[in-house]
């Protein structure tokens, strides 16, 4: 087919903003040695396969009339710029390439009769057009900020360009056909077992393969290559959770030992699930036939009662090894992919809102990086444009939003991606929580083409990190695509066409037919029949590929006519791959070949457990002496400290990045990710209403301090479900509605000679399995959803990096009435400020500590039974009305939450800690200690005889009064804190100064010595 | 308070922004959904909540919904999203699409007297397909060509941020009619800055006062400075309306305030005394629906 070149610019004398952004990055990013790009402009370049007439029509579609200009073939450069093109890889999902060749079908469709051309593939690239630089700067330029060489291509010319028309085709060349091998497993032994699967990435360890053997042994004949990958899949870390769930023999920190018989997730987290809903139901708390759990562990969401309307569903989602290897790409397919959970969930929910957090390594890191890393800076913006544009895109609000860096995420970043939906307690008159899959229902693949994206995804992400990791491990989103998909699988809901859905993700078609066809009984496809992105793809490629926007969907051969024709109108390709079955199997064809044909009870079932051993033995640390302690928490350095630690990466103001993804579309947020006078403070909790038009609401938040399992993981666990239900609490939502979801990111746990550490791992990992155990069940929050990452270690130029065991707790809240909910700014001068619970010297892996370099053993211990008490009380003071402003205290201590709420508020803090500090617990311990289970509001001062009857029992301490805000320099009316023991005052800092540090922007000609300097002449 | 009450039912706003209720249930608003707009549920429940009668569908079945598929409609939204993505420019791929499939009888539904607000996307399209500022089209001449478009943010980049909108009081506009402003609406594009052909051009559409809402500072000045301008627009304008002041798009979105606790501020608002019983948005959705009704 033949195929044309069309260029496109802007208009001299308009902006070019992405050259200007580009300039900006080259400038910022690569250091004092940037080259000095005289001029930069950029283009956009599509290649258009046509057959026939009409490119002329379609080059005028395709430029603005007002503010571009373009041609076919090449556009003049004017003098002699290096030409730079980066376009994709062949086989790299290109969505604006789809989109263009709509646009292209749209105007050749109104030609006349006989008229029109047919398109083909569009292929696009990005041309940027520098001069004043060499051709050695160019590619430092290019390989450190253009281009990514895992998915994209590039070429860089001196001008004149050639008018180049090659496009990235795949497989132009390979005609092989599509076959099925053998693989003569019955006569290998071990060593060669274990060849295979390492050879295969396969991920599957000498006892899987063994049983493997054995079984095929007892069948007689060998597996196919696609048998033996679907098994691979199927009981991959990443499916199967085997660390998850297997025996382990452990020792404690007591030295004793015991045999967590039932695996870590039926002991503890599927344990307090059903401990907490046979709790339920013996305390009567919901009606007969309403139980809270609707749809718990068995599906890909979890889902919870709301109203009577709407149930809600959430789950959170990592997509780390992916990020790590091309950042936008893998973090798109991150969100994108979390929101097919809950598409896939039941018979399909409404996507509500997003959540994300990420852990990078530091963004200022200037040390040599091991081959194959990205910088952290790279890595960061990466992330957040990938997840940015597919939340904008698929028109999904975010609700939650954090990042952390610290040097061991330099290795591996954790892209945690969530999602929150509204499912319709029933649709087309049937309830939508569960899928209805009979016999003899049709399957069918929705969305997508199948290519070579994301093959050995499961696997891959079931090992660690090295040089040689598989480029298609990578797979690119297309959030149009699956939106024009989501739109469509609601239209099919709403008509009752289908009977059952699942999303394609990790495994591809294996994973989700094998696991719908266990509902019948058995499943029978063809793979003939699935659509390909293009030819030369073998049958177990086909099966196992993860390339995105897929569901798979049960339709009623009734209804099938419906579905298919549905799909057709809204432009969403699908295709009828086979039936479900009872005949106990999954079997898979190519047209006549016989591709698979598995048990589905070896399928699911087969996989050996071995016990595993955990043993606590933690590293030697050197604590430091009490001296230095003492020196790094001398009071007259608190207002400099707390300057410092606004400015850390890890508590200042993340605005600047969170305000490119949207939080308002849908019209229903509440209260917002970002909040206060200036709309930079992170909320304490976040609010939104589900439905138009009713008052109720869901309340998320999140806890996350990987610092803490430095010393213990049992701590770290109660920790973060603390402070997850303690902002929920805040911001207003019902004590007997809460629900949480854990996301274990680990680094390989399983003792080998590359972890020799490994029992250590595994017991910090059951350590922290029963301290969330024990808080979610002392706090009454079923954990309706989870998922864990095990394997996050990076081996790069012999250097194994490993992160911190992090767990991630994400509390779901609910009220019945947004207008209660509580914020975190002070409203009105006069009110009086209160400290409810009990602060300790808990500074061991505190941001303070860390800021100090003290190593310290002290991390914040939780008393869960008197929290819960407390926050009973609160809730009760809450719902009363006598709380005015509540916020937690979280990291970086009583010093942050107040500064947060100086600023949010731009009112004052007129505070005397005396009644705080003793000579256990001085200013600055005060300040900065990071003790759980407290939080800080505001009440009128005619409330103080109900507070303190409501709360006088539960650590309750008036810290001061709230001011008004005062113009300071000509700024205006501004906030200030103001902090003094009796009568000295050790700080006092006005909220614009607070805030150049927090925004990042302290350090430029302003240290933070300089806070103190006013704090002490203030005093 | 009942658990599930109805807090904003259909029609609650009606009288709050000057809209005849009873006539206001004969004011039919179609919702043009698809192709990855996403802005249809609050766009819907906004002109539910004045009290007229919206019908959500799928652009698709608009364009196969024969000739008179936009007869009886008064009011027709292009709501916001991401009509394909914004690929190659946002609501280029669109745009081309609606004038091809739907250009005739968009045009008739024009030549008609028929109302339009475009919201972000809905406006980039509404430019693109000559819809706005269609200076000088005559009537029963089809769709006018593109002369303006919105451009590529100053800062590069998608960003969501709550700003203020003075009202041009001259302005034909049907839409901004009796508001008195400045009104605060999150803004959230990457695409706003709004360009016309040439200077003649911009000079004739300033001179007809078609630019009914600019960006402004604290004080309500008309500002280009961000991020109270959060796209650099020249002369602040944040949307554009046609000459008959019947068809009006913006970049900011009306329709995502709904409710008082839409603002940011409300907390403050609530406790100073000073909030709204409904979210200012509602009162650029009743500005088409009263002009609706009037005919």
């Amino acid at each position: 087919m033949p195929v044309y070149r069309l260029e496109i610019e802007t208009r001299a004398g308009l902006p070019d903003a992405l050259a200007d952004e580009t300039l900006h990055r080259v400038r910022t990013h690569l250091g004092a040695s940037a080259p000095r790009v005289a001029e930069l402009r950029t283009r956009r370049r599509y290649l258009i396969e046509l057959e026939g007439a009409g490119i002329e029509r379609i080059r005028d579609a395709l430029i603005d009339p007002v503010v571009e200009r373009g041609a076919l073939g090449t556009l003049p450069t004017g003098g002699d710029p290096w030409v730079v093109t980066v376009g994709f890889r062949p086989g790299v999902t290109d969505s604006v390439g789809r989109s263009v060749r709509r646009a292209a079908q749209d105007v050749l469709a109104t030609a006349a009769e006989g008229d029109a051309g047919t398109v083909g593939e569009v292929f696009t690239a990005t041309m940027y057009l520098m001069s004043g630089i060499s051709r050695a700067e160019v590619e430092r330029v290019a390989d450190e900020l253009l281009y990514n060489p895992l998915i994209e291509q590039l070429t860089i010319e001196r001008a004149p360009h050639a008018a180049s028309v090659e496009p990235p085709r795949v497989g132009s060349s390979s005609t092989r056909a599509p076959a099925t091998a053998r693989v003569p497993l019955r006569a290998l032994d071990d060593e060669g077992l274990e060849r295979v699967s390492r050879e295969g990435m396969l991920a599957l360890n000498l006892a899987e393969m063994q049983a493997i053997r054995a079984h095929f042994m007892k069948l007689g004949r060998d597996p196919t290559d696609a048998e033996l990958e679907c098994l691979a899949q199927t009981w991959s870390e990443h499916c199967k959770h085997k660390i998850f769930a297997s025996p382990i023999d452990y020792t404690d920190p007591a030295g004793r030992t015991w045999r967590v018989r039932r695996g870590l997730f039926r002991e503890y987290i599927r344990g307090v699930t059903e401990a907490l809903a046979d709790l339920r139901e013996l305390q009567e708390l919901d009606p007969e036939g309403e139980p809270f759990l609707v749809s718990v562990f068995h599906d890909n969401a979890g889902v919870v009662r709301f109203t009577d309307a709407d149930h809600l569903v959430y789950k959170v989602e990592t997509h780390n090894s992916p990020s790590a290897l091309d950042p936008y790409g893998g973090a798109m397919t991150g969100i994108v992919g979390v929101n097919r959970d809950s598409l896939g969930t039941g018979i399909g929910a409404e996507l509500l809102t997003n959540v994300w957090g990420y852990c990078f390594g530091p963004p200022d890191h200037d040390a040599p990086l091991p081959k194959g890393l990205m910088h952290p800076r790279r890595v960061r913006e990466g992330v957040h444009a990938g997840v940015i544009d597919g939340g904008n895109q698929s028109g999904i609000p975010y609700s939650r939003g954090w990042e952390l860096f610290d040097a061991r995420y330099a290795g591996k970043p954790l892209v945690y991606c969530g999602t929150v939906a509204a499912m319709p307690v029933e649709s087309a008159g049937r309830p939508n929580h569960h899928k209805r899959v009979v016999k003899g229902d049709a399957i069918v693949m929705l969305g997508g083409r199948i290519g070579k994206d994301g093959i050995h995804g499961a696997t891959f992400s079931s090992a660690q990190l090295d040089e040689d990791s598989p480029v298609q491990a990578v797979q690119i989103g297309d959030p149009i695509t699956q939106k024009m998909m989501a739109d469509m699988l609601a239209e099919a809901r709403g008509r009752g066409l289908m009977s059952g859905i699942t999303d394609n993700g990790a495994g591809g078609l294996s994973s989700s037919v094998g696991e719908l066809a266990t509902l019948t009984g058995g499943a029978r496809i063809d793979l003939a029949e699935a659509p390909l992105k293009y030819p030369g793809l073998a049958p177990w490629e086909i099966l196992i590929s993860e390339a995105q926007e897929r569901m798979t969907v049960a339709v009623r051969p009734a209804a099938l006519a419906g579905f298919l024709e549905l799909a057709r109108q809204r432009e969403v390709e699908a295709s009828v791959l086979g039936e479900f079955t009872d005949t106990g199997r999954l079997e898979v064809t190519y047209g006549d070949e016989q591709v698979v044909d598995l048990e589905l009870d070896f399928l699911h079932d087969g996989v050996p457990l071995p016990v595993l051993e955990a043993r606590w033995e933690p590293p030697a640390r050197a604590l430091s002496s009490l001296e230095s302690v003492e020196d790094a928490t001398d009071d007259g350095d608190a207002a400099t400290s707390l300057l410092e630690l606004l400015a850390r990466p890890n508590v200042r103001s993340s605005a600047a990045l969170a305000r490119h993804y949207d939080h308002e579309v849908k019209g229903l947020s509440v209260i917002k990710p970002l909040v206060g006078a200036w709309g930079d403070i992170p909320a304490t909790a976040t609010v939104m209403r589900v439905r138009h038009g009713r008052p109720e609401g869901v309340i998320l938040a999140e806890g996350v301090h990987p610092f803490y399992s430095d010393i213990d993981t049992h701590a770290m666990a109660t920790a973060v479900v603390d402070e997850g239900v303690r902002r929920v609490l805040c911001a207003g939502a019902r004590l007997d509605r809460l629900s949480a979801l854990d996301n274990f990111c680990w680094p390989d746990p399983i003792v080998s000679a590359r972890t020799p550490d490994g029992r250590h791992k595994l017991a910090q990992l059951v350590r922290c399995c029963e301290g969330l155990r024990e808080a979610c069940e002392v706090y009454g929050a079923p954990l309706i959803s989870g998922k864990d990452s095990m394997k996050n270690d990076a081996l790069l130029g012999g250097v194994k990096i490993s992160i911190p065991p992090t767990l991630l707790v994400s509390v779901m809240g609910q009220t019945r009435d947004v207008r209660t909910a509580i914020g975190l700014a002070p409203l009105r001068p006069g009110d009086d400020v209160y400290l409810l619970g009990v602060t300790a010297h808990e500074l061991g892996a505190s941001e303070f500590a860390r800021m100090r370099g003290l190593v310290l053993d002290s991390v914040p211990r939780t008393d869960l039974i008197a929290a819960i008490a407390r926050y009973r009380a609160l809730v009760a003071a809450r719902d009363a009305g006598l709380i005015r402003s509540a916020h937690v205290v979280g990291r970086g201590g009583l010093a942050v939450s107040l500064s947060h709420m100086v600023m949010a508020s731009e009112l004052g803090l007129e505070l005397d800690l005396s009644r705080l500090v003793t000579p256990e617990l001085p200013l600055a311990a005060a300040l900065f200690s990071e003790s759980t289970g407290r939080v800080v509001f505001t009440a009128r001062p005619d409330a103080r005889a109900a507070i303190a009857d409501a709360l006088a029992s539960h650590e309750l301490k008036r810290l001061g009064v709230v001011g008004a805000a005062r113009a300071r320099r000509g700024e205006g009316a501004r906030g200030w804190l103001r902090i003094g023991l009796r009568h000295r005052l050790y700080v006092e800092l006005g909220s614009a100064r607070l805030r150049r540090f927090f925004a990042g922007e302290g350090g430029a000609g302003e240290g933070a010595g300089a806070g103190a300097t006013e704090a002490k002449e203030g005093a | 308070m009942k658990a599930n009450s109805i807090i904003a039912a259909p029609g609650c706003a009606a009288a709050a922004f000057g809209v005849d209720l009873a006539r206001a249930r004969d004011v039919r608003v179609l919702v043009m959904t698809g192709y990855g707009l996403n802005c249809e549920a609050e766009t819907a429940a906004g002109f539910s909540m004045l009290g007229a009668e919206v019908t959500r569908a799928h652009a698709a079945e608009i364009f196969e919904g024969g000739p008179d598929a936009l007869r009886g409609y008064h009011v027709l939204a292009f709501i916001g999203g991401f009509s394909f993505g914004d690929h190659i420019a946002s609501g280029r791929v669109y745009a081309n699409r609606l004038r091809y499939r739907l250009g005739e009888r968009l045009a008739r539904f024009i030549d008609d007297g028929g109302l339009a607000i475009g919201i972000c996307n809905g406006f980039q399209t509404m430019v693109k397909l000559g819809l706005l500022p269609a200076l000088g089209r005559a009537p029963a001449s089809g769709l006018a060509p593109q002369t303006a478009s919105l451009l590529h943010n100053d800062r590069l980049g998608y960003r969501d941020a709550w700003v203020r909108l003075v009202i041009e009081q001259a302005s034909p506009c049907a839409w901004t009619r009796g508001l008195a402003g400045p009104i605060e609406l999150p803004s959230r594009h990457g695409e706003g800055k709004l360009v016309f052909l040439d200077d003649e051009l911009a000079t004739a559409v300033a001179a007809a006062k078609l630019i009914p809402v600019r960006y402004a500072d604290a004080e309500g000045r008309p500002t280009e400075r961000w991020p109270d301008n959060p796209n650099g627009s020249p002369g602040g304008a944040a949307g554009l309306c046609d000459a008959s002041g019947r068809l009006f798009g913006l970049m900011p979105h009306p329709e995502a305030f709904l409710y008082p606790e839409s603002h940011p501020e409300w907390l403050a608002r609530r406790d100073a005394g000073t909030l709204p019983e409904f979210g200012a948005g509602l009162g650029i959705l009743a500005g088409g629906v009263r002009a609706a009704i009037e005919g």
